[in-house]
């Protein structure tokens, strides 16, 4: 409460503060959105930029409104290439959120419970994939997973596989998903990990003493008490996943559908810039609820 | 308390599963054969092959310019919506612009892309070093923004008021008190921002133009092309960097937990 | 530690001097927040070199009321002067007060003397001036060969010093002290409580604070303001506050304290030369020495403090004494005294104190034991509010 009229004093500076970030964000990540959404409604054109009608002058503001029309969404709901891409995004990007969480639970428990003094190196080893391209990281994963690659090799050796077999992985669903998991792990281990890590160690000595056994104690209390952690790092994984291009477009195989890659195709492919928009309108229409639910989240927390 | 019992393998398990591919990456970048699964000596072949070839040392030198630009903008910019995030309960559309702070941190790169890329068209900008710049710039602001928002949160307010009341006006106090004392999330964003900014190929291909082609999109349409030692080589050298510049960092932030340790003690022991 | 008492403390009381000018004036202040109100038409004056504390729990608008006078709130009415000047809408960085703040908001990437100087730096003084100021406040506060060191590198009771010392070294016409010590060990508060005050009588300053801490109030202070739910309940000097609390709020406030509601039966009349009203207290007649305007049938409460609540195995000889029987209920051991918890006949426990003159082998009286409490009619208050 002390801070409103603390700051009342520095009138220019405290305006500067949110003007410049504020106008900044406007500019570039607001107008764009409404750009997108026009040129959704616009024609394809051999021209550059490539559709119709653009405006020029506000004079044709009314011709220009009326050229508008829903047309590329009209051919989306018509091509069920389109509404399968959606579904099947949403469908992968939600396996991969439980694959994440099964994988990412544990390591972030036993972080939390690892000695204190290991703890902020732990973080760090976590952190640090993270810090190294994304691209560098899927790149790695193709070397491993292609039929005559390392995978193929390691197999071979053990004598798991015949000379003549080879892992056939690579461009499947199933390479997608591994290098979604391996992308995406540092990004659900850590909220899950400072959810569990403000946890007081007491409070399952106290279920375990008022005869709680410990994997009920775990369910009873740890999981509800981690679900702020579960929501958020669930939100920080499934929103990108759903548009991911990286990966189904270097790991996965020709019937690999994800709406991003549909979209960097219309785009660069095709050079349907009206189209590509619509995807991408209808793209944020599907992600706009979790969106929501993620913003209201870190409002909440900040 | 059995229930509570650390787990090492499960760790183990993580971090093998985190760390194999990238160790079996930089393995293989120095290795002689051009075959990615055949080992055939110790070799620097692809790191020299990599020095010359023009193409790949023009993205990176781009791709550090862009990076060095847009992560000190956006260092600025985030550290500014930080502060109005934090400081400022209420102004108008408060809660428009916190929106726009978080939106980017999900939203798909795709989108993200190519709105602004057609933002950039609307407005017939020529596509190219700034562009791209522009872009970095707007999306890493927003991590910036989180990482100094959580330092300022636990920021301890009344320094800055003991400040004014000894006479020094709010500007020069942010310069003389909390800046110095945030300085090392500010760093840590600047960091961040500037290793998305690296990293990032679906907003530097959308808003990219002729001239301005960054390394993640000279790796990418090098992979489309196949797996090559020479691309192992410049992802060792990426990879060298950041995990050198990331331990430092981390070895820096914990002398100072020593030293702060060390001054408690001297305290104690000092105590009148 | 060895220190020179100084000069004996004279008689100070302006606030009894109707040609006393107030140097600070809380003039019908109030300060809301929303919906709540924290501080509500109060309106108080301070004197020069007067050492005042406002004293109340947590949440009673007396922190607001300090920081309203460092320029850190803006009331959302009244108005504050100081020495006769309004100082609404003057910055906290131009008013000529200094506030040692309770976490002592020490720069923890400055050294003690760079502390120090900060506030002498925004004044552009020369360095000379700086640095012979900055000796005077280190010698003042007994840390000069702490001046290199970081805040970190200090304990509590030093760091507490430093905050001192960087206060006072703009010599500030007031003071401000947001819960000076509480951060200190009771021993080291004590000690600290007496330097405070040697302090303001050398420099003789106007020095305010806001504490939760009656006995620290009671120590340090020439006034108390006991405030509650953003209005002052009381303003007096320790004495008085604790002999003369003028309600059940501040009666319960200070000090330890029996308390019993009660009908006035006859109004104050001069019995000789004093003024004696007499009260029912649940069929417990009590006859007290008071100037009281309350009328017969009036609900008000008696009040004494348990040190004047005599205990005795007894009954008195004077019938006419005030005194009620009872069974000891309870008996508490402090040292210094043993409280005994007695219980009357319809279960109202009083409390009283007895001093432990001598080593305790045999309780003359134990738990379980019939005993008359009696007090002097001089000993107890009527409480009308």
């Amino acid at each position: 409460m002390a801070e409103i009229s603390t700051t009342s004093n520095s009138g220019p500076a405290r305006w500067l503060v949110v003007a410049v970030p504020y106008i900044w964000l406007l500019l570039f990540f607001a107008a764009p959105f409404l750009i997108i959404l026009k040129i959704s409604l616009s024609d394809t054109a051999i021209a550059m930029p490539p559709y119709t009608p653009v405006l020029d002058g506000l004079g044709s503001v009314g011709d220009f409104v009326s050229q508008l029309d829903l047309e590329n969404y009209l051919f989306l709901a018509e091509d069920p290439l389109y509404i399968q891409s959606y579904l099947s995004s949403l469908q992968m990007a939600f396996i991969s959120t439980l694959l994440l969480l099964l994988i990412g639970y544990p390591m972030a428990l036993a972080m939390a419970r690892a000695p204190s003094r290991w703890r902020p190196t732990l973080v760090m080893l976590v952190i640090l994939p993270f810090w190294t391209s994304f691209l560098i990281r899927v790149y790695a994963w193709i070397g491993i997973l292609k039929p005559e690659g390392l995978l193929t090799v390691f197999l071979q050796t053990i004598g798991l596989m015949g000379p003549d077999e080879q892992v056939q992985i690579y461009r499947t669903d199933i390479a997608v998903f591994i290098g979604i998991v391996y992308s995406y792990l540092p990004f659900m281990v850590l909220p899950l990990y400072s959810a569990l890590e403000k946890m007081d160690a007491t409070l399952l000595e106290a279920a375990n003493d008022l005869g709680c056994p410990p994997m009920k104690a775990f369910w009873k209390i740890t999981f509800p008490l981690s679900t702020p952690g579960v929501i958020a790092g669930s939100l920080i994984c499934f929103i990108p996943i759903t548009g991911e291009f990286v990966i189904p477009d270097l790991l996965g195989g020709p019937d690999t559908l994800m709406i991003g890659k549909t979209l960097w195709t219309e785009f660069f492919g095709n050079r349907d810039w009206p189209l590509a928009s619509a995807v991408a309108v209808l793209l944020l229409l599907v992600l706009v609820v979790p969106i929501m639910i993620f913003q209201n989240q870190q409002q909440k927390a900040g | 308390m059995k229930s509570a019992r650390f787990d090492p393998i499960v760790l183990t398990l993580g971090f093998a599963f985190l760390y194999i591919p990238i160790i079996i990456l930089v393995i293989y970048s120095f290795n002689a054969s051009r075959l990615v699964t055949v080992w055939g000596g110790f070799s620097l072949q692809w790191y020299a092959a990599m020095w010359s070839n023009e193409g790949l040392m023009d993205a990176a030198w781009v791709t550090a310019r862009v990076g060095v630009l847009s992560a000190s903008i956006g260092t600025v910019f985030g550290t500014m919506a930080a502060l109005a995030l934090v400081r400022y309960s209420r102004f108008p559309g408060r809660t428009i612009f916190s929106g726009m702070i978080y939106a980017p941190l999900v939203m798909p790169e795709v989108i993200t892309g190519l709105s602004l890329l057609l933002l950039f068209v609307a407005v017939n900008v020529d596509r190219g070093f700034w562009t791209v710049t522009i872009a970095h710039t707007t999306f890493t602001m927003c991590y910036v923004a989180i990482v100094v928002q959580s330092r300022l949160l636990t920021f301890d307010r009344s320094l800055e008021e003991a400040a004014l009341d000894l006479g020094c006006p709010p500007v020069k106090t942010f310069f003389k008190i909390t800046l110095p004392l945030i300085l090392p999330a500010v760093l840590a964003g600047w960091m961040l921002a500037f290793t998305l900014s690296l990293d990032d190929l679906v907003i530097a291909s959308f808003t990219t133009g002729p001239g301005a082609t960054t390394l993640p999109i000279k790796i990418y349409s090098q992979v489309r092309l196949g797996v090559t030692p020479e691309i192992n080589a410049i992802c060792t050298i990426l990879i060298g960097l950041v995990t050198v510049s990331v331990v430092v960092a981390s070895i820096a932030s914990k002398r100072a937990e020593l030293r702060r340790i060390r001054d408690e003690h001297v305290a104690l022991r000092g105590t009148v | 530690m060895a220190k020179s008492l100084g000069p004996v403390k004279r008689k100070f009381e302006p606030w009894n001097d109707p040609n006393a000018q107030p140097f600070i004036r809380f003039e019908n202040i109030t300060k809301k927040y929303g919906d709540f109100t924290a501080v509500s038409n109060l309106s108080l004056d301070i004197y020069e070199r007067e050492f005042f504390s406002l004293l109340g729990p947590s949440g009673c608008g007396k922190t607001t009321l300090m920081r309203m006078l460092a320029g850190f709130e803006d009331p959302t009415k009244g108005r504050i002067l100081l020495q006769g000047n309004d100082i609404s809408g003057v910055p906290p960085y131009r008013r000529p007060t200094n506030m040692m703040f309770q976490s002592y908001a020490l720069f923890p990437h400055m050294t003690v003397e760079k502390n120090i100087a900060f506030g002498l730096e925004q004044d552009r003084l020369s360095k000379g001036e700086i640095e012979a100021r900055v000796q005077e406040m280190l010698k003042l506060v007994k840390l000069e060969e702490f001046a290199k060191r970081k805040p970190g590198q200090l304990s509590g009771g030093q760091r507490q010093r430093v905050a001192l010392a960087r206060s006072l070294a703009k010599r500030p016409k007031v003071l401000l002290l947001d819960e000076p010590l509480g951060a200190l060990d009771r021993k080291l508060r004590e000690e600290t409580q007496f330097e405070l005050m040697d302090i303001q009588h050398t420099l003789g300053l106007t020095f305010l604070i806001v504490t939760h801490d009656q006995e620290e109030a009671m120590t340090v202070s020439d006034r108390i303001a006991v405030m509650d739910k953003g209005v002052i309940v009381q303003v007096d000097t320790p004495a008085e506050i604790y002999e003369a609390p003028n309600s059940r709020y501040v009666a319960d406030f200070i000090g330890d304290i029996n308390i019993m509601e009660g009908t006035v039966v006859s109004p104050a009349v001069d019995q000789g030369s004093q003024a004696v009203v007499t009260l029912d207290c649940n069929g417990l007649a009590v006859a007290v020495e008071q100037e009281c305007a309350a009328i017969p049938g009036d609900r008000v409460a008696f009040a004494i403090r348990p040190e004047k609540v005599r205990i005795s195995p007894d009954q008195p000889a004077d019938a006419s004494a005030n005194a009620a029987q009872g069974e000891v209920w309870d008996i508490g051991y402090l040292g210094d005294f043993s409280i005994f918890l007695v219980s009357l006949s319809d279960g109202r426990i009083v409390r009283a104190a007895q001093a432990n003159v001598s080593r305790l082998v045999d309780r003359p009286i134990t738990f379980g034991d019939m005993v008359w409490l009696t007090w002097p009619k001089d000993a107890g208050l009527v409480l009308t509010r």
